[in-house]
């Protein structure tokens, strides 16, 4: 992991180009699924700013529609009601501008490729004009610690690895919001902590914006310079708060008196959903 | 006759640099295999045993030995007639394979397609083969074209139906990459669909490579001159058992050649695990 290090500085900051903006803006943001008749209503009235370079990290309790808040940002789930701005535009215009890259909780590579060509992936498909900086597959996988495993194919990696591979994917276009899904979710807590202090790491050098859903406090809160809590039935915003910690953060703040405080504050507010 | 000893003895020579190389494949395979060989071996002593205590009539069963000396002494008659039939049966694999794919291509991308083409796919395999032989002879003739066609309908069916599973076996994750990608519909099938399709491709490739033969053999057996399945019906008719049997062993090696030619494709091309996810 310490390869990590120096190679994270191979990224490039973004360029802000309206800073202190909005990133992403949803507006009185109503999803349904289903036919008229057996609708299900899974986001209600749900109305978020993200300001451009901020980490929001989700949390709230299952089913209560955080991965369809992140999917409609991504263009992936159809808006039944309201407005999602992304950086600007229609969340269509933006995927079509590859300005936000996705995360998926599964790896999601595609199996017949060795690591280095899934992370080449973004470049091949799509129209994506030449001018848009991206990075180097080799340099992506040395930034996530993937050095000398370019060849190998996604059932010779482990669990953790695989999701470093995703990440890496994610990174090469050099996107300006990264939208997480639980990433993490299924990776060992070491593996985990280890890859959180990476993407802080990354997150303080890129200035990339970031939404990260998550099922677990301390990572919401160890990594979340906001915290956006969802409550279920029908999905709606239960809070949204600013994590007064200071950046850099170590994994040994996750020992102190200020971040248990917000931590069990938060627990409470997730009991009542 | 000539021809093929002349061809065997310049494949030896030509191997002759690397035969270590091939006894040691010899030997591995001799290895991994030795409970069938044994069981294979087992059968035949078998079989030569029931055939000399009982004395059976030749005409009846050949024992294994006189079926051995057929192939030297029909080494021509057998060769002419495995040519045409491996034709047929790799033109009908070919053909039939090639249009099962292609109509599960646009099944896959039009759902009228499918509800308007699938059940007319299901009659035609429906109806038993050997029925639609004749009929086939009677619109073409005596040629070479309904034995490609039965070789071709036999392969059709399975390749079809794991052509369609295949080409939607993408996971919706995958899918939901490439949207997020704003990856064309042709990108979606050359890099996802058509590549996560091969493992059930090959699947109904390896039966096809077996069954072709099987197909054009039937189609032999109604107005052909030519052929394995005509030399089964001729040797039958003439009570020349042993080249009977000596062709049948010949079919059974000719589809077992291609499907290991169908496996071997496919351990070249497929090397991933599909659940590499897990
Ligand atoms: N495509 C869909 N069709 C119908 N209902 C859906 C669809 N996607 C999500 N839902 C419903 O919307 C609700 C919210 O789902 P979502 O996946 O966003 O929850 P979540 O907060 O991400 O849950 P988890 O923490 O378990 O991942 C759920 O009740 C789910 O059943
Ligand atoms: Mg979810």
């Amino acid at each position: 992991m310490s390869e990590m290090l120096g190679a994270a500085q191979m990224m490039q900051p973004v360029r802000h180009t309206e800073a202190a903006g909005s990133a992403v803006s949803v507006k009185n943001l109503h999803i349904r699924f289903g036919s008229k008749g057996s609708e299900f209503t899974a986001l209600s009235d749900v109305s978020v700013e993200v300001p451009e370079g901020a980490l929001v990290t989700m949390l709230g309790p299952s089913g209560c529609g955080k991965s369809t808040l992140l999917r409609a940002v991504a263009d992936l789930v159809h808006v039944s009601d309201g407005s999602i701005s992304v950086l600007g535009q229609p969340p269509k215009k933006a995927r079509e501008g590859r300005d936000f890259a996705f995360v998926f909780q599964e790896a999601t590579l595609l199996p017949w490729r060795s690591a280095i060509d899934n992370v080449s992936l973004p470049l091949e498909v799509g129209k994506h004009s030449s001018s848009q900086p991206t990075a180097d597959p080799e340099e992506m996988l040395a930034l996530v610690g993937l050095k000398g495993r370019e060849k190998a194919l996604p059932h010779e990696l482990s669990g953790g690895m695989r999701q470093r591979v995703a990440i890496a994917r994610a990174l090469i276009t050099r996107p300006r919001i990264l939208l997480m899904d639980e990433p993490f979710g299924a990776l060992d807590e070491i593996t985990r902590d280890k890859l959180n202090e990476e993407l802080l790491r990354l997150w303080q050098e890129t200035g990339t914006t970031i939404l990260f859903v998550t099922h677990s406090i301390p990572e919401a809160v160890f990594l979340g310079q906001y915290v956006l809590m969802l409550e279920s039935h029908p999905g709606r915003v239960k809070e949204f708060m600013k994590v007064e910690l200071p950046y850099p953060r170590k994994l040994a703040m996750r020992d102190t008196v200020e971040f248990i405080r917000i931590t069990a504050k938060l627990r409470a507010l997730l009991e009542e959903c | 006759m000539s021809d093929v000893v002349q061809g065997s003895k310049q494949g030896v020579s030509v191997s002759d640099a690397k035969r270590s190389g091939v006894t040691d494949a010899v030997l591995g395979f001799f290895a991994n295999h030795y409970p069938a060989i044994f069981a294979v071996a087992g059968c035949v002593a078998l079989w030569q045993f029931v055939v000399w205590f009982f004395a059976v009539p030749t005409f009846m069963a050949p024992s294994p030995v006189e079926v051995f000396y057929a192939f030297g002494e029909n080494g021509a008659i057998l060769w002419a007639n495995l040519l045409p039939t491996l034709l047929e049966a790799f033109l009908g694999f070919i053909f039939g394979n090639l249009i099962a794919i292609l109509l599960a291509v646009w099944f896959v991308y039009s759902s009228t397609a499918e509800k308007a083409f699938y059940p007319i796919a299901v009659i035609i395999k429906s109806i038993p083969i050997i029925a639609l032989a004749p009929i086939l002879v009677l619109i073409f003739g005596n040629g070479i074209a309904p034995k490609i066609i039965i070789a071709g309908l036999i392969c059709f069916f399975p390749t079809l139906v794991n052509m369609v599973q295949g080409l939607k076996a993408a996971s919706p994750a995958m899918l939901d990459l490439m949207r997020v990608l704003s990856a064309s519909n042709s990108e979606v099938f050359w890099k996802v669909r058509l590549p996560a399709s091969l493992p059930f491709l090959f699947a109904a490739l390896k039966i096809a490579a077996t069954s072709s033969v099987m197909g054009a053999i039937v189609a032999e057996w109604i107005g052909s001159s030519y052929g394995l399945g005509a030399l089964i019906i001729e040797a039958t008719y003439n009570f020349r058992s042993p080249l009977l049997y000596a062709t049948v062993v010949i079919a059974a090696g000719l589809a077992v050649a291609l499907f290991f030619v169908v496996s071997f494709i496919e351990s070249k091309v497929v090397r991933w695990k599909p659940d590499a996810q897990h």
